[in-house]
């Protein structure tokens, strides 16, 4: 898509259900209201939970927060027929014109679920330590090659037996050098993190330098060669 | 801007469960109807489908057509004529919201897949008929085609929606739609014959439970389906 | 026009064909009857209040009217039409003394009752009829249309039982098409019985006895109509596209719908409660 006029930057935030898109959806509302223009769109399961949820947070206005519902196919809202998502999108920019960043988040589902490119022009991938300290190297499109994977409630880690350090590492092997972030809402310097990432994308989203990267379908299982990736050249 | 080839590959395109249009998200009253209690098993299913494609699928069939020859011979003007009567066809209002948000969809859709500039003048948010029966113009196709289109389109997704509400055998399902492919032809016909006639005319059949369980559903907390 | 042609020659014995017709005026700040033309079975008379009245209220300032069946029917291939005007301002209530029953004829075919209704510029339609009675084997077809004056006001009931007691109900059909100021407010045409399939599926009727509706038009409702509130598993208000609802239920029987109707009007609250 070739877009002159300039829009809002499209962030999506994917990841398996309980890992805590919600909460870090909330956060970055929290901390970034006063720099920029808002708008959210919650996917939902059942009904529309999700934006209950951050509507009774009052993290934004509740007309800036708006659900989407996917008829049990999350993954089929953000990636193969992504209409719905689109125009919830474009109505929010079009009500609330200029909005600089519109969060979308993802209806929790599994490790495969990524947002098209159609879409979104980046995307968050939210794994918890609580999900098991192995999760991160599994692997998939979403933690190899979302933006900026987030590993999340690091502060939970002594007591499920994760050793957060570990997690980071191995998904940092997994993603060829693209970032990730542990973030606790118990740790500022951490959210600092990810508001600091949020505005460089979106500063470079302004300026015409940021390019949409899918992170692509369902990956392979090749589990034997990813070694071989671990400590690839660092980009972005 | 008829097809020589009869257009069967851009009906089935049209048609087609994956049109990226956000069908999906709807199970055309089949969930409401299972909440409501009022089907339990397949034969409820049967029932369903066949009470709802001979009420609200004629109406929209209807609707699809008569929008397509209108589109077809490049005469729109009265296409807001036709939305004020599916209007006053459709009491519950949570089903006129539905059928509008799924036209919107749809424009959204085809707009991007086959551009036509019909496609603008179809007002802010126009009924999903309406827009299947212009997407079928656009497409080179009839009123009948445009029929059939919303007909399969809509019960082959509530039909869908019953695998994820319902146990049940997914060839059982398809077997009531096997059983239904008649009744869709007919019916098609119908809706493309009455299309031919003064809007005011056009079908208007009533089916109340959909209407009661439509608003039902819209608050119900816990649900799958949009609709 | 409410001055309808005289009757047609009956072309087959047993059929009967009637045509019937009322007006109202306001004359001298109350309303009044203008024309009465009753026919055969349908029978038209002056009528005092008979129970409660929406709207209304047993106001003995309006013209009330009431249709009574003169024989029973109709019956397979009886024609009847009934021709009603409300005049500019006047108030109409029109209610009937019991509930009519459709019956297959002796020499079968259809049976239909046209009803063709204007309310007219500041006028008051009252219709507060009892049930119709679908038995087995009839067919019919009612056909009602009504024009109303976009500052005009109506209320109006319909209720189809499915059978007489205990039996399956014939082929019924009943068009209601309301028209606004010329532009279309409700369409809805009910069928049941053995030609309608699906009618007593879950997308339909289901197993119910009995099914009915109040529409309620009112101009005041233009920015704010009241909102859609499903009040029972089977019964819900839902606003039109335009100023008016729909009041529907189904019920396992007539007492019973009427109950979830007379509900409905109740939440509407003044000043159509009853």
């Amino acid at each position: 898509m070739t877009e002159k006029t300039p829009r809002s930057l499209r962030l999506g935030v994917a990841g398996p259900v309980g890992t805590g898109k919600s909460s870090v959806i909330a956060t970055l509302c929290r901390h970034l209201r006063d720099e920029f223009a808002l708008g959210v769109i919650t996917n939902d399961i059942y009904t529309d939970e999700d934006a209950r949820f951050l509507k009774s947070a009052g993290v934004l206005p509740e007309e800036r927060i708006r659900a989407v519902e996917t008829g049990a196919c999350p993954h089929t809202a953000i990636r193969d027929d992504v209409t719905m998502n689109l125009m919830a999108v474009e109505d929010m920019e079009r009500d609330f014109a200029p909005l600089d960043i519109v969060l979308v988040e993802s209806g929790g589902d599994n490790l495969t679920a990524t947002f098209s490119p159609a879409l979104v022009d980046a995307q968050l991938f939210v794994l918890d330590v609580a999900g098991g300290g192995d999760v991160a190297r599994k692997g998939g499109p979403g933690i190899a090659r979302a933006d900026l994977l987030i590993i999340n409630k690091i502060d939970l880690g002594p007591h499920v037996d994760v050793d957060v350090a570990q997690m980071v590492a191995d998904a940092e092997g997994a993603r060829e050098g693209k970032p990730v972030l542990a973030l606790s809402r118990k740790h500022p310097d951490t959210i600092e993190k990810l508001c600091d990432w949020v505005r460089q994308l979106h500063a470079a989203h302004a300026a015409g330098h940021h390019t949409p990267v899918d992170p692509g379908p369902m990956a392979p299982h090749h589990h034997p060669h990813d070694s071989n990736h671990a400590h690839g050249h660092s980009h972005d | 801007m008829a097809r020589a080839a009869g257009g069967s590959a851009a009906l089935l395109l049209l048609a087609d469960g994956r049109l990226p249009a956000g069908g999906y998200a709807h199970s055309g009253g089949l969930e409401p109807a299972v909440t409501a209690g009022r089907i339990t098993d397949m034969a409820g299913v049967e029932r369903f489908l066949i009470g709802r494609a001979e009420t609200a699928g004629l109406t929209a069939a209807a609707f699809a057509a008569a929008a397509c020859s209108r589109a077809a011979r490049d005469d729109l003007s009265d296409l807001s004529g036709l939305e004020a009567e599916l209007d006053a066809r459709i009491p519950s209002p949570e089903l006129r919201t539905v059928s509008r948000n799924l036209g919107r969809q749809l424009r959204r859709a085809m707009a991007g897949i086959h551009p036509h500039p019909h496609y603008a003048t179809l007002g802010a948010a126009p009924h999903q008929p309406i827009v299947m029966g212009v997407a079928a113009a656009v497409l080179g196709l009839g009123p009948r085609d445009a029929a059939l289109a919303i007909l399969h389109e809509t019960n082959s997704g509530a039909a869908a929606a019953a695998a994820k509400v319902l146990r049940v055998d997914p060839f059982e399902v398809h077997a009531i739609l096997a059983r239904m492919a008649d009744r869709l032809d007919r019916l098609a016909g119908e809706a493309a014959a009455a299309a031919a006639g003064p809007a005011c005319d056009l079908p208007a059949p009533a089916s109340p439970l959909a209407d009661i369980a439509a608003e039902h559903h819209r608050r119900t907390h816990v649900r799958l389906f949009a609709s | 026009m409410y001055v309808s042609s005289p009757p047609e020659p009956v072309g087959l014995a047993n059929r009967m064909t009637a045509r019937a017709a009322l007006a109202t005026e306001l004359s001298g700040g109350a309303s009044r009857i203008r024309a009465l033309r009753s026919d055969g079975p349908l029978v038209l008379r002056p009528s005092h209040p008979k129970g409660a009245e929406p709207l209304t209220h047993r106001r003995p300032d309006v013209a009330r009217v009431s249709l009574a069946a003169g024989t029973a029917g109709p019956l397979g291939g009886d024609d009847y039409a009934l021709s009603i005007h409300v005049g500019g301002g006047s108030t109409l209530v029109l209610q009937e003394v019991s509930a009519m029953l459709v019956l297959p004829g002796a020499t079968g075919g259809r049976s239909r009752t046209a009803v063709d209704i204007r309310v007219e510029s500041g006028a008051t339609f009252v219709w507060w009829p009892e049930p119709i009675i679908a038995a087995h084997r009839c067919d019919h077809e009612h056909d009602i249309r009504i024009e109303i004056a976009p500052d005009a006001r109506m209320i109006l009931r319909e209720e189809a039982i499915l059978g007489r007691h205990g039996e399956m109900p014939g082929d019924f059909a009943s068009r209601l098409r309301i028209t606004r100021g010329g532009l279309p407010l409700y369409d809805q045409r009910l069928r049941f019985g053995p030609g309608a399939e699906g009618a007593d599926g879950p997308a339909i009727l289901g197993d119910a006895g009995a099914v009915g509706s109040v529409i309620v038009v009112d101009p005041v409702w233009v920015d704010d109509a009241p909102p859609a509130l499903p009040f029972h598993r089977d019964a819900a208000r839902t606003p039109l596209a335009g100023p008016a609802v729909a009041i529907a239920a189904i019920a396992a029987d007539s007492l019973a719908l009427r109950r979830l109707l007379s509900r409905g009007v109740q939440d509407l609250g003044a000043p159509w409660a009853a």
